[in-house]
């Protein structure tokens, strides 16, 4: 697909608007989101993680899981982290969240600020002082992330408890009004009952609740809708849009769907093999996509608007990261691989203020390559 | 719940009738009397004695006899010891019995649970193989080769416990030791392994990221959870201190119910082999009675009774 045409025909797909939008189409479900969305993006940048590297050592080797992560997050936005298993969106976020056991894990970088502080400078007690207050996580299954032998009560309100030395009565009320938020009825008496008296989807707002009620400034959410049915799924990203209206949290938002990341995502970066691919916002990569890898992920993804279309798997599998390859670890699988591709990581080309992608093709010697037609397959 | 109890209840009679029943049965297989000695005695003595203790009396006599007096739990007279009632040497020795055999459990629970915290948060390091080689060792030697050892090192080459009988708590230190190590060695071990295990989990990890202290997550978060493995083996732990009492109280001349016990059954003394077999297997169903009912304090999944309408 040559330039030019990739243009035209996002301009024609913006222009049809919401009706065959396949993204905005998809999302909506019953009720109509959008205006209830009064969110505020500002320019404030609230984390910076720079280069960011992970490593794991195992009896098998060295697993360089994280390769050099660079983004950004603004105070009030939404950045979805989208790539398939194993290529480091989660061990990303445990990173930043200060999760990482070291050893066997080791941690890299030129600098994770959060607001001001370097997380990778502080000390395990520092670092407590911001997990879960400043900071929180959303886990992916909700069926295990909460303690089977405490009470939901005991888990919404220790966090609060330790860190806002509220009393034991003011800490139950604070709990009682985040049920209320993600809406659990009866709370009080809800407090007293233990994670298996309730639903999946009910334990994930819990889940939701706990991590919200220190009032952080940053929620990571690691594939907070992978364990949840359809409908469930819809709820709880409607709940997190409400969430932050209401709260102007700042959301990292882990996952492999791109059906909730086209619902609630402002910004995507995309991850493979432990880099960040191609970041833009969420128009620039559902319609402007340049890496051949986001081209080919959103390929692989059903669509309503184009009934014909047959979907598209992306060929091979991920690089074996023990010994990751060292050109793009992408031009094994791509179909516009030349021979740069094999050996030299791409310097990452900036398409606009927001859209950036690592990728041989957009170096001028490539584009004349293209425009002379070796691409023409 | 007190329906709960109360099923509990008659199936634990239910396992006594069949422990007494059986008891009473082997007992009389064996061969050999309670009534019989080195001496010569006057065969008419002997009738005699045979007709006082009801010996003479077909055996399923005897079986019925001997429940109708257990119902009422009246044990009858020691027939090598005529002044004493089997009841009263229950009496004499169970307390103190007793008090060594939950001595042990208290320390075996609380050092083998501490030991197998601190060995699964030092994993891999010195502490944690330093530890798992100490609870090899325990778990390897028996305990009355511990209780020599110890007597042998302790008592007569240090002289810094007294070797033998219950008098003060120093005196309690050799018996506990030597009966505590086993036990606390396979705890320590249990505890470790499940704690590993527990502390991978996504709740510990949940916990974490709350920013919640280390001191918190092990104890109030981890600790629970691990601790189910370690209720299940208590069950087995318990009658294995039951029975390491008898020896451990005969190596320490210990007044206990151990002595009465072993003595009886090379005796042939029928009244106090019944006696304390009904009585130790009654408190050890108790026991395990208790076992169950932490279980269900420990994990609230764990549903003792059913109410109506619970999910």
């Amino acid at each position: 697909m040559t330039k030019p045409i990739a243009d035209e025909l996002t301009r024609t797909r913006l222009e049809d608007g919401a009706e065959s939008d396949p993204v905005a189409h998809d999302a909506k479900r019953g009720k109509v989101a959008k205006p209830k969305r009064k969110r505020t993006v500002t320019d404030e940048k609230i984390l910076e993680v720079k280069d960011l590297h992970v490593t794991f050592s195992t009896y098998g080797g060295t697993v360089q899981a994280v390769r050099g992560v660079t983004f950004d997050l603004y105070k009030g936005e939404t950045l979805a982290i989208v790539g398939e298993s194993g290529c480091g969106k989660s061990v990303t976020s445990n990173a930043i969240m200060g999760l990482i056991q070291q050893p066997p894990g080791k941690i890299t970088s030129k600098g994770v600020h959060f607001k001001s502080k370097d997380l990778t400078k502080l000390s395990k007690k520092e670092m407590r002082k911001i997990q879960g207050v400043d900071i929180s996580m959303i886990f992916q299954d909700p069926m295990t992330a909460l303690n089977p032998t405490l009470t939901i009560g005991e888990q919404l309100t220790e966090g609060v408890k330790q860190h806002k030395n509220l009393s034991g009565a003011e800490a139950k009320k604070r709990a009682i009004e985040m049920l209320n938020l993600v809406g659990i009825p009866n709370p009080e008496e809800r407090l007293k009952q233990y994670p298996h008296q309730f639903s999946g989807g009910m334990r994930q707002r819990i889940v939701i609740a706990i991590a919200l009620i220190c009032e952080p400034e940053l929620l990571i959410a690691d594939e907070p809708t992978t364990a949840l049915d359809v409908t469930i799924q819809a709820q709880i990203l409607d709940l997190f849009e409400e969430i932050q209206a209401k709260t102007g949290v700042s959301i990292i938002l882990i996952t492999h769907d791109l059906g909730v990341v086209a619902k609630i995502a402002d910004r995507i970066a995309v991850m493979y093999a432990g880099k960040v691919v191609e970041t833009g916002t969420k128009r620039e990569i559902f319609y402007t996509a340049n890496h051949p890898y986001t081209k080919g992920l959103l390929n692989s993804v059903p669509r309503l608007d184009l009934k014909e279309e047959e979907l598209v798997p992306i060929d091979g599998t991920p690089p074996d990261l023990f010994s990751p390859p060292q050109g793009c670890p992408f031009a094994p699988r791509c179909p516009f691989a030349m021979e740069v591709c094999a050996h030299v990581y791409p310097e990452p080309t900036h398409l606009s203020a927001t859209q950036k992608v690592d990728c041989w093709l957009q170096d001028e010697r490539a584009k004349k390559l293209i425009e002379d037609g070796a691409f023409a397959h | 719940m007190g329906r709960y109890i109360l099923k509990r209840f008659l199936m634990m009679l239910m396992t006594i009738f069949i422990i007494a029943t059986l008891t009473f049965f082997l007992m009389h297989a064996v061969p050999g009397s309670p009534l019989e000695t080195e001496r010569t005695t006057n065969e008419t003595i002997q009738a005699n004695l045979e007709k006082f203790y009801k010996l003479d009396q077909p055996l399923y006599i005897q079986y019925f006899d001997y429940m109708k007096s257990l119902a009422t739990f009246d044990f009858g007279p020691s027939i090598k010891d005529p002044n004493r009632t089997v009841n009263e040497l229950l009496e004499r020795g169970f307390p103190i019995s007793f008090e060594l055999g939950i001595i042990t459990i208290i320390i075996a629970v609380l050092s083998g649970v501490l030991l197998g915290i601190l060995a699964a948060l030092r994993h891999n390091k010195l502490l944690d193989y330093g530890a798992m080689a100490f609870a090899v060792i325990g778990i390897s030697i028996p305990n009355f080769v511990m209780a020599t050892l110890l007597i042998q090192q302790l008592a007569v080459t240090w002289d810094i416990f007294p070797p033998a009988t219950w008098k003060s708590p120093m005196h309690m230190v050799l018996p506990v030791l030597a009966l505590a190590t086993g036990p606390m060695a396979i705890i320590a071990r249990l505890t470790r392994s499940s704690m590993l295990e527990v502390l991978t989990q996504d709740y510990i990890k949940m916990a974490r990221a709350k920013g919640i202290k280390p001191v918190r997550i092990v104890f109030r978060h981890a600790l629970r959870n691990a601790m189910m493995p370690v209720v299940t083996i208590m069950g087995t732990l318990l009658a294995g201190i039951l029975t390491g009492t008898f020896v451990i109280e005969k190596i320490f001349a210990i007044p206990g119910m151990g002595k009465y016990f072993v003595d009886s059954i090379n005796n042939r003394d029928y009244p106090v082999i019944m006696g304390t077999t009904v009585f130790y297997s009654a408190f050890l169903i108790f026991m395990l009675f208790l076992v169950d009912i932490v279980y269900g304090i420990l994990d609230p999944r764990i549903k003792l009774h059913k109410k109506e309408g619970d999910v």
